[in-house]
């Protein structure tokens, strides 16, 4: 075990991934020497050499061409784009060329091997395009799988798990939390499994759903429900794509009440998913509406981050209203 | 660091444009229309058997595409496309290649997928999307791929296996392999932003890729001059600082001595090479389209006078090393074959409800088998509707 931050969880997942697979190869904008302008890459060029970790021309499309290229091939390509807000100029070689391409080839080829990790979501004061939290668009793609961690012990578990996974992986990394989340990690290699949502903590009034960054605003209301002698329970979806049923369903089975809280835009939102699916399993149980706390349908602002964000008081208002309802 | 591009400049100090037409790109030419070779033209490596087996492909290639426009004709095949006029192109191009290389095309090169060896049977059963097709039936006609033969599944959005091919390079040189990767694409294609991102980072990350465009005049009906106003394709190789050349596409040995020479480049030096093909389209875009709203019959005439496949006959011919009796027998015999195999490959089975939900992921994901589950129930209350597959769900 060793104190890491939730950066120096993912260097050491990469490294670990790059020292028993000779075949792993780092890449990106300024991931090379430098180590990426968070440092998420930080040393892996001394250590593998250049041919192994380098830096790419600034060409999205081209870092995710080049990595669906070297997976068909059967090298593990661990691309790094910059920030989420920056997915856009690939989103043509994720959504059309990574997720499809075992698929139309009848399984003759595949980029099984490919992981894409990238810095997602707000609070860090960066506005409009430094801020976003795009995984709805991913998660309406069949044949990706979309993957993101709460806390340092999570990120290395889950990416680990990402790059050995036979399937192309969207790894968003909760950049608020890169040096903000420090916790006790294993050094050694472990995995945690893709497809798995975890129960963080049980409770039995009202189930509690987020992913992310997004974990520690829920967890902040739960304790003020607390006070007011609300049993919140909570839970981290982890994989978005495809996404654990089960474990949402026995939950609000349990509890009749669910609050699905995202940083995203309200509409279309990765929260409208769950609330259909649920309403629909969990329908004669259900004591309230679901309800979803999520960021407001505008661009993300600056300015007023603090009044568009969905954070812990609105989730506690969300909570209150569902069990008064 | 790298910035001393700037200090080997020339220093001058009155305005110096550089005119976007100044680079000169020469056009290599080995083969004559009549048959005979340039005077002091390079010839490629080829023999009477190599020889043969491009012509055997070629010719294999312009009866199949006369056949399948026919069967679409009748509404036997929903869509076709022809590379009539261009097959040298996709055929001088694999010839020059070795069998590990890996070809990554755009969807007018089954012309190299032919000289690799797919079987008619594979061509047939792809094109009528049966159970035997290698791609469950998933993709449109024409868009077939081979692990076996190394040749990459197609994929209909333009230009995505540029950066791609850039890539599966790289993982060959750091594998050391003996292999090169060949990607084919239009000059159409090469104006989408995934040509500018495969060509600069083949270039930066020194990936053994040969860059082959096929410049056929026309993308659909938009003309080239109407798609680019530089110096062809070629001009943009030199700007990304890679080894460029221009020839004939319609000269097989032309196509062939370069192909040949840009492989042994790029392996040994871990560099690519951009291959610009000169062609004509001489067929329409696909079935679907017709090329008479958008250029004159005199324009085609003139290209069906450099009719590749004619030229390396007439070569042939000269050399001794085929006849017309040998051109009919062949002839005769790839219709024969090809019609039966139409025949056979339309009435096979369409691939079971079950290879809806595989290959998405590794393993069906929950949800998925849940959906399909669901799908069947339905299909078994209204079979009439659904006749491919009522009838074979357990």
């Amino acid at each position: 075990m060793a104190q890491m931050n939730l950066l120096h969880a993912i260097n050491n997942a990469l490294v670990i991934a790059m020292t028993e697979n000779e075949r792993a190869v780092c890449f990106g904008e300024d991931v090379g020497h430098f180590g990426g302008v968070f440092r998420a890459t930080s040393g892996l060029q001394e250590k593998f050499g250049k041919l192994r970790c380098f830096n790419t021309p600034l060409v999205e499309q081209g870092v995710i061409g080049f990595a669906n290229g070297l997976a068909a091939q059967g090298s593990v390509p661990i691309a790094e784009i910059q920030f989420a807000d920056y997915i856009f100029p690939a989103f043509d070689q994720i959504v059309n060329e990574s997720a499809k391409f075992r698929y139309r080839s009848g399984n003759e080829f595949d980029v099984g091997n490919l992981t894409i990790r990238t810095p997602y979501g707000g609070g860090i004061a960066g506005g409009l395009y430094h801020s976003q939290s795009p995984e709805a668009y991913f998660a309406h793609t069949p044949g990706l799988k979309v993957v993101v961690p709460r806390n340092p012990y999570q990120a290395k578990g889950l990416l680990l798990a990402s790059i050995r996974d036979k399937n192309p992986v969207i790894f968003f990394e909760p950049k608020r939390l890169y040096r903000a989340s420090v916790g006790e990690v294993p050094t050694e290699d472990y995995q945690l499994p893709l497809g798995k949502a975890e129960v963080v903590t049980p409770g039995s009034d009202i189930t509690l759903l987020a992913w992310g960054a997004q974990m520690e605003i829920i967890e902040k209301a739960a304790e003020m429900a607390a006070t007011d002698g609300i049993s919140c329970e909570i839970i981290d979806l982890r994989t978005i794509l495809p996404w654990d049923i089960e474990t949402v369903v026995n939950s609000v089975t349990k509890t009749g009440r669910l609050v699905v809280s995202q940083e995203a835009p309200l509409t279309a939102g990765f929260a409208s998913e769950i609330a259909a699916t649920i309403q629909k399993e969990c329908f004669l149980h259900l004591e309230s509406p679901i309800a979803r706390i999520c960021g407001m349908d505008t661009p993300y602002p600056l300015s007023l981050e603090k009044e568009y964000v969905a954070d812990h008081l609105k989730v506690y208002e969300a909570i209150k209203h569902s069990i008064n309802y | 660091m790298n910035t001393d591009v700037y200090k080997e400049s020339p220093v001058v100090h009155q305005p110096a444009f550089i005119d976007g037409h100044s680079v000169e790109i020469p056009i290599l030419k080995v083969l004559q229309q009549d048959g005979n070779v340039y005077d002091g033209a390079e010839l490629p490596v080829i023999d009477q058997e190599s020889a043969t087996k491009i012509y055997k492909t070629l010719a294999f290639h312009r009866a199949l595409d006369e056949r399948m426009v026919a069967s679409q004709r009748q509404g036997r095949l929903s869509f076709y496309m022809t590379a009539l006029g261009e097959e040298a192109a996709s055929v001088g191009g694999a010839a020059g290649l070795k069998p590990q290389d890996m070809i990554m095309a755009q969807y007018r090169e089954q012309g190299a997928l032919m000289y690799r060896g797919f079987s008619l049977e594979n061509f047939m059963n792809q094109m009528f999307s049966n159970e035997k097709d290698l791609g469950k039936g998933r993709q449109m006609p024409i868009h077939y791929g081979s692990r076996e033969l190394n040749y990459m599944t197609i994929s209909s959005p333009l230009a995505t296996q540029i950066p791609q091919a850039t890539g599966y390079a790289y993982g060959q040189k750091l594998q050391g392999l003996d292999a090169v990767t060949i990607c084919y694409f239009g000059e159409g294609a090469a104006s989408e932003g995934d040509f500018h991102a495969g060509l600069n980072m083949a270039a930066v990350h020194r990936a053994p890729v040969i860059f082959f465009c096929r410049n056929n005049g026309y993308a659909i009906s938009t003309p080239a001059d109407e798609q680019y106003a530089g110096n062809g394709i070629a001009s943009r190789g030199v700007g990304y600082g890679i080894k460029t050349i221009r020839i004939d596409g319609n000269d097989i040995l032309a196509v062939l001595k370069a192909t040949q020479d840009a492989r042994t480049y790029a392996l040994a030096e871990n560099k690519p090479v951009l291959i610009e093909a000169m062609s004509y389209r001489l067929g329409a875009h696909s079935t679907s389209d017709d090329p008479s709203g958008y250029r004159t019959r005199e324009e085609e005439a003139k290209w069906q006078a450099h009719d590749p496949i004619l030229r390396m006959k007439n070569w042939m011919l000269a050399n001794k090393w085929w006849d017309e009796e040998q051109e009919t027998t062949l002839f005769d015999k790839l219709r024969e074959e090809i019609l039966a195999a139409v025949k056979v490959a339309e009435i096979i089975d369409k691939p079971p409800v079950e290879d809806l939900i595989t290959d998405v992921y590794d393993e069906p994901p929950t949800l998925l088998k849940a959906q399909l589950e669901e799908l069947k129930l339905h299909i078994k209350k209204y079979p009439e509707a659904y006749p491919f597959t009522a009838g074979r769900i357990k």
